[in-house]
């Protein structure tokens, strides 16, 4: 934290550093108040998923076995994933959208290290991620129908907000490619197709043409690993899926980050 | 005070591709002076401000800000800078914005203190999106003074401010001068930089090609302008651009304009060979020295 400044002190020598390149949890604090404000964040990102659960949750076979469960926890797991992918995504997006009105460039005038900066909207997006996934999770518990052992439980969720990670870095990407407001609106029914595609939505036959089609789609392998407590089952198709995915999102939004330092 | 220079810049370069922005610049800034930095569009201002804040390397030379590095200038808190657009988030508030400035400073004067002295209390809950430029612009300068920086740069400061807003914000920066603080506004306000500024550095095409106060910056440009009407202007044309020290001639209907850097040559020829009536020289003001000096005039 701060402290306050007595009287001019012009002398150079008796200023001081800030540590950690500037890191602090005021940032952070703001910023997660911030997002919580956007009353269209709060709908696509927190409302939207806990309803797609409740519709899909809610299906004739619902207490069918899946795993070490039934079928609602899958779909609570899945929606938690869409959910957090979600909001982790679309604080992705800010990063290009504040450098395109310039707030970049007003915190290169700071002590803020521009890895620090990025470091502290990575643990927003964890945050984040771990709000969208808490609000699926709580509205599964309200409804009673989600059924695995607790430990379960808890780590299909953790498993799910490491994956989160992978959204944030494709929010980033895709900020600089659709710059501005128009970012979620790319984002919100791109992740939509993905999570269709990526067997998060409804469960696609193994085997089938469109299965073969999924295993290739960014959602596919991190929606497999979130499950995987819950499946008991991961194969390294999707674990390949996911790390590819992110090192594409990570270098895709590193390049485009590279290409606009001129501005900044 | 001590002999500490505030900015130093020796014999900088910037060049980008094939374009020299920057060629060769030497500038010191003493501490507490408030220095205007005057030159045409694409003279090579902007460049040299992100170098003295380190956005951008010197492509040869070195910038010293304090004595240290730009970024370790920046790093201590003794350097701000206020753009003229962005670099706010327009959905938080005021308050916000401040808190978030200081919070990633070691040392700041309070918040509270800051919104108060930049007389955006009122308004410190209200999102920025809502603000006006002015209360925008405001906000800059208080983002600008959390960290008491010895060294406030400023690039067009008072555009869109009306004249009583600029005269306010003017009294601001001189009673802050006072504690030491050097400062560096760049601007297209000829008259602000001669009422405000201790010292005008003029650029032009990279360069710096005037450094010192506004009354000798205008004596740098020395010429007068001669007016005068006579019948037969365009016949006296031939006679008036053979006179010593005539740098221009115009001719509008039965008026005559003459630049010279003689104007009691020109004066005495008119009045013994003409007609001529009406006759006035005026001294070039700052304007007509930052046109001859910086080459824009022609």
């Amino acid at each position: 934290m701060s402290t306050t400044v007595t009287a001019s002190t012009i002398d150079p020598t008796r200023r001081r550093v800030p540590p950690y390149g500037g890191f602090n949890l005021t940032v952070p604090g703001i910023e997660l108040r911030r997002m919580l404000r956007n009353r269209r964040t709060i709908i696509f990102t927190l409302v939207f998923p806990a309803g797609m659960f409740l519709a899909f949750g809610g299906q004739a076979d619902w207490n069918d076995d899946a795993g070490h469960g039934n079928v609602a926890a899958y779909v609570m797991v899945s929606m938690a994933l869409y959910g957090a992918a979600l909001t982790a995504a679309s604080g992705g997006a800010m990063v290009a959208m504040e450098r395109s009105v310039g707030w970049s460039r007003q915190l290169r005038l700071t002590p803020l290290h521009p890895a620090v900066y990025i470091l502290m909207k990575a643990l927003l997006a964890l945050v984040l991620g771990a709000v969208a996934i808490t609000v699926v999770n709580v509205a599964g518990i309200v409804q009673g129908r989600p059924h695995m052992p607790a430990g379960i439980w808890v780590a299909c969720a953790v498993l799910t907000l490491v994956c989160t990670l992978v959204f944030a870095a494709l929010g980033v990407f895709i900020g600089y490619l659709v710059p501005g407001e128009n970012a979620m609106q790319v984002l919100g029914p791109g992740l939509a197709l993905f999570s269709f595609l990526g067997n998060v939505f409804i469960p696609l036959t193994e085997g089938s043409t469109i299965y073969r089609i999924a295993e290739f789609t960014p959602m596919f392998g991190v929606a497999e690993i979130s499950r995987w407590p819950l499946t008991g089952d991961l194969g390294w198709v999707a674990v390949v899926n996911a790390v590819v995915w992110f090192a594409i999102f990570v270098g895709g939004a590193a390049w485009r980050m590279s290409k606009d330092t001129a501005r900044v | 005070m001590t002999s500490l220079t505030a900015v130093a810049l020796r014999d900088v370069t910037r060049r980008f591709g094939d374009v020299e922005a920057v060629r060769g610049i030497d500038l010191t800034l003493r501490p507490g002076e408030i220095v205007a930095f005057l030159g045409p569009n694409g003279a090579g201002k902007t460049t040299t401000i992100d170098m003295i804040l380190g956005l951008s390397r010197p492509t040869s030379g070195t910038v010293e800000v304090f004595g240290l590095e730009p970024r370790q200038a920046i790093a201590r808190g003794l350097v701000s800078a206020v753009m003229q657009t962005g670099g706010l988030l327009k959905d938080l508030t005021v308050r916000e914005t401040v808190a978030y400035t200081a919070s990633l400073f070691a040392d700041t004067h309070p918040v509270d203190d800051v919104l108060a002295r930049a007389g955006i209390t009122a308004i410190a809950d209200r999102k920025v999106a809502k603000c006006s430029g002015g209360e925008q612009q405001r906000l800059r300068f208080a983002m600008a003074l959390l960290s008491d920086p010895a060294l406030l740069l400023l690039d067009e400061p008072t555009t869109g401010m009306d004249v009583e807003g600029r005269r306010a914000f003017w009294e601001s920066i001189r009673e802050d001068s006072v504690t030491g603080r050097t400062v560096l506004f760049a601007t297209h306000y000829l008259e602000e930089a001669d009422q405000y500024a201790d010292r005008i550095v003029l650029v032009s095409k990279g360069r710096v090609v005037a450094d010192g106060s506004a009354a000798e910056v205008r004596a740098l440009a020395s010429g007068r302008m001669l007016r005068a009407t006579l019948t037969g202007a365009r016949e006296a044309y031939d006679d008036l651009v053979r006179v010593a020290g005539v740098e221009s001639v115009e001719v509008r209907g039965d008026q005559v304009r003459v630049h010279t850097s003689d104007s009691d040559a020109v004066a005495r020829h008119l009045l013994l060979n003409t007609d001529a009536r009406d006759l006035e020289i005026v001294a070039q003001g700052l304007e007509d020295a930052f046109l001859e000096l910086t080459g824009a005039g022609r």
